[in-house]
């Protein structure tokens, strides 16, 4: 984050250092939408983008719902010396992050793409040409990097096409969602997408955000961005909770999820909960066992934004009942809520869990060992 | 179970509406006629569906009639079980689901004076929150006003979920008339549903609209502090019913992240939330959702930062425990009086007034 960092008694003794680090969860940016993006595109898309622009589910011919805390937000250091939006810029994106953080592996999840568009084949062209995209200007350049195969997730069977397209690709390592979609993601309407990643055996990460057209929270729109932003935790417990009640990692048992920049120490909180209101209405669901066994076995979830409790042992708790072999480091570069991969942890842990969370789960569910 | 102390308050009973004809003498002529000639029949909420679970302790429900409908069984098996002193009685009948504000005003009123005559009248240990119309804020306090006279309501209630987060300056003139009247607001589970329960869409399961309500009660006290809910009222106290508790501490780390990383965005939010939180709000403990281990349990106590934010509650007749458990394994003596019986005290002056 971009604010001063909190001194903390009891941390223990934490020296910076600069570890090799998995990042799973990476922004780029194109320079240009027509000079990088309209090349994979075909004529009659460039054309309706030109004329009609995008039509997300909400009001804004451009730019967020929310105006954000900063511009584009993003970290303000991490604009390209060369121009360009932060993260549109492979070299300065080496320089200032992949080499100054050690980053082994880094994970794109490219964010303003063709998901959740109202117009489905709008949404279908954007998202193929970000994937080629993605090939053209960054894995194939940098083999640190690896891409998300975004799909159109609102229409099951052209996602369904695009992760068979690319799963033989092995740039791409996960199929990326959006955490809010036009119903919640444990329903049937998604279950294609699940059947083709589990097939291909690629893991489901969901990025929070995205729009779904309904508001933020259960009781109405919120005013504000820092709302909208604390928010995305909440509408991430309502996505695993759809997910697991609909049975999603029964009728998939090899399917791996990723909850990527929700935080995770919501998490034990809303097993317990879950387990407790399953065990009191078991008949409901028909769900044979209880919700926390299937989020141990199939939910993994990245760690930024890290929560940071002014009493840091209280977070070591936390990730203990979640386990050290479920959190994936992330940073969410360039955006201005970075999480320092020096300084985000100051926990006194064992060199296996620092190496568990910081590199080796990451490598073990995206198979990069 | 952790001993239940003597002389404790439970803060979240409920009283049911047996069907809308025992509201009709609480009616005036107008709505009484609109009830027998559009043939209104009932306003019960979708939140609890009559016969699920979670809506009666299968030894709470009564042949022929809804559990919680019958004042001598409420009596022998909440009250005298587990040896209130004090309980408040929240009334969740679908009002606020209205979408007539008229309507709702005169159903809100029906039902607080139901609650009166059927309830408090005939049950001295009985206390109550004060139903509004939240679909006008006017009216909202005008039945605040009205009912505060009777100081046996002790607070006012409103649902977790309704048509904007309640931190939201247009229904300041509610906490305004609360605190004029040193009444708390109790926000319970329910939804007005006016949105979906969560943000991403209708789910399809009761299981999943009960699991959204904690959900809900992040996001408004997400609400409730960025809006400046506090820093304009001081003094007042919100109550969150029904809910669990666990969920709390995860939620204020990462509400405190987003307040000093945005904090430019609403700049009269002036203090870290945790301190706010322990000075202007409340949790009632059913439904505890605790963890499976009292080890954990106790760590969680000591990450919720105060022993001064919970209060006793059993949820009658909720089905949130069997037998006695009412109080989760792995609270100590010393916490379970504070819960029980200092706590609420501390919250509820009107209680507290007749009890020195």
């Amino acid at each position: 984050m971009n604010v001063q960092v909190l001194v903390r008694e009891d941390a223990g003794r934490v020296t910076p250092q600069r570890i090799a680090i998995a990042d799973c969860d990476i922004h780029p940016s194109p320079k240009s939408l027509q000079k990088e993006v309209y090349p994979f595109l075909e004529k009659r898309w460039q054309h309706h983008l030109e004329t009609y622009g995008v039509r997300p589910r909400h009001g804004y011919q451009s730019g967020p719902a929310y105006p954000k805390g900063q511009p584009d937000a993003c970290r303000r250091d991490a604009y390209p010396p060369g121009g360009g939006k932060p993260g549109s810029d492979l070299g300065f994106m080496r320089l200032h992050h992949l080499d100054a953080n050690n980053v082994q592996l880094g994970i794109l999840n490219p964010l303003r793409t063709g998901q959740g568009l109202q117009n489905q084949d709008l949404a279908g062209a954007l998202c193929r040409a970000i994937n080629d995209w993605q090939v053209a200007e960054w894995t194939s350049r940098e083999p640190r990097l690896k891409a998300s195969i975004v799909v159109p997730y609102e229409d099951a069977a052209a996602s369904v096409r695009e992760i068979e397209r690319r799963a033989i690709d092995r740039s791409f390592v996960q199929v990326l969602l959006l955490s809010r979609t036009a119903e919640p993601l444990g329903q049937r309407r998604y279950w294609p997408i699940y059947e083709a990643a589990e097939r291909a055996g690629l893991p489901v990460a969901v990025h929070a955000f995205g729009y779904g057209g309904y508001p933020v929270t259960g009781g109405g729109w919120p005013s504000f961005y820092a709302e909208e932003m604390v928010g995305h935790a909440q509408c991430c417990q309502s996505v695993l909770t759809s997910m697991v009640l609909e049975g999603v990692f029964v009728r998939y048992p090899r399917l791996r999820v990723i909850l990527v920049e929700a935080g995770f120490a919501w998490l034990p909180p809303l097993a317990w909960r879950l387990d407790k209101v399953w065990a009191r209405m078991k008949d409901e669901t028909g769900l044979e066992r209880p919700p926390s066994d299937y989020i141990r076995d199939h939910v993994w979830l990245t760690t930024q934004p890290m929560e940071e409790p002014d009493t840091r042992r209280h977070l070591a708790d936390t990730i203990e009942w979640i386990g050290w072999d479920r959190l994936l480091f992330a940073t969410d570069y360039p955006h201005w809520d970075f999480d320092d991969p020096a300084r985000a942890l100051p926990l006194a842990i064992s060199e296996t869990q620092r190496h568990q969370l910081f590199l080796a789960n990451a490598q073990a569910i995206y198979g990069l060992a | 179970m952790s001993a239940v102390a003597s002389g404790s308050i439970d803060c979240d009973i409920h009283p049911v509406v047996p069907g809308l004809s025992a509201l009709l003498p609480y009616l005036d002529d107008h709505w009484r006629e609109a009830v027998v000639q559009r043939g209104i029949h009932d306003l019960s909420s979708l939140a609890y569906p009559d016969n699920a679970p979670i809506t009666s302790r299968p030894d709470f429900r009564r042949k022929g009639g809804k559990a919680g409908t019958d004042l001598d069984q409420l009596r022998a098996q909440a009250l005298d079980h587990f040896g209130s002193r004090r309980a408040i009685c929240n009334c969740l009948y679908g009002v606020q689901l209205l979408f007539s504000e008229d309507m709702a005003a005169a159903f809100a009123r029906a039902v607080n004076d139901w609650v009166a005559r059927e309830w408090l009248d005939r049950e001295p240990r009985l206390r109550a929150s004060i139903v509004v119309p939240v679909q006008n804020v006017e009216m909202a306090v005008d039945e605040i006003d009205r009912c505060a006279a009777d100081r046996r309501f002790v607070q006012v209630l409103l649902l977790v979920m309704g048509d904007v987060p309640l931190g939201r300056r247009q229904y300041w003139p509610i906490y305004a008339a609360a605190g004029r009247h040193g009444l708390p607001i109790g926000i319970h589970a329910g939804s007005g549903y006016r949105h979906p329960v969560t943000g991403v869409g209708w789910p399809s399961y009761y299981t999943e609209d009960y699991a959204a309500q904690a959900v809900a009660f992040q996001s408004q006290l997400t609400s409730l502090f960025c809006e400046g809910v506090f820093n304009k009222f001081p003094d007042l106290t919100v109550v969150l019913m029904e809910s669990g508790v666990t969920w709390l501490p995860a939620h204020l780390w990462r509400l405190t992240k987003y307040w000093r990383g945005l904090r430019t965005e609403i700049p009269w939010a002036d203090r870290p939330p945790a301190e706010i939180v322990r000075h202007n709000v409340r949790l009632t403990l059913q439904p505890v959702d605790a963890p499976p281990q009292a080890d954990q349990l106790s760590r969680l106590m000591d990450h919720m930062g105060s022993d001064e934010l919970l209060l006793f509650s059993t949820d009658y007749p909720h089905w949130q425990f069997d037998g006695d458990d009412v109080l989760p394994e792995g609270l100590g003596a010393d916490l379970v009086r504070k819960i029980t019986v200092d706590n609420p005290l501390r919250t509820y002056s009107r209680i507290a007034e007749t009890l020195s």
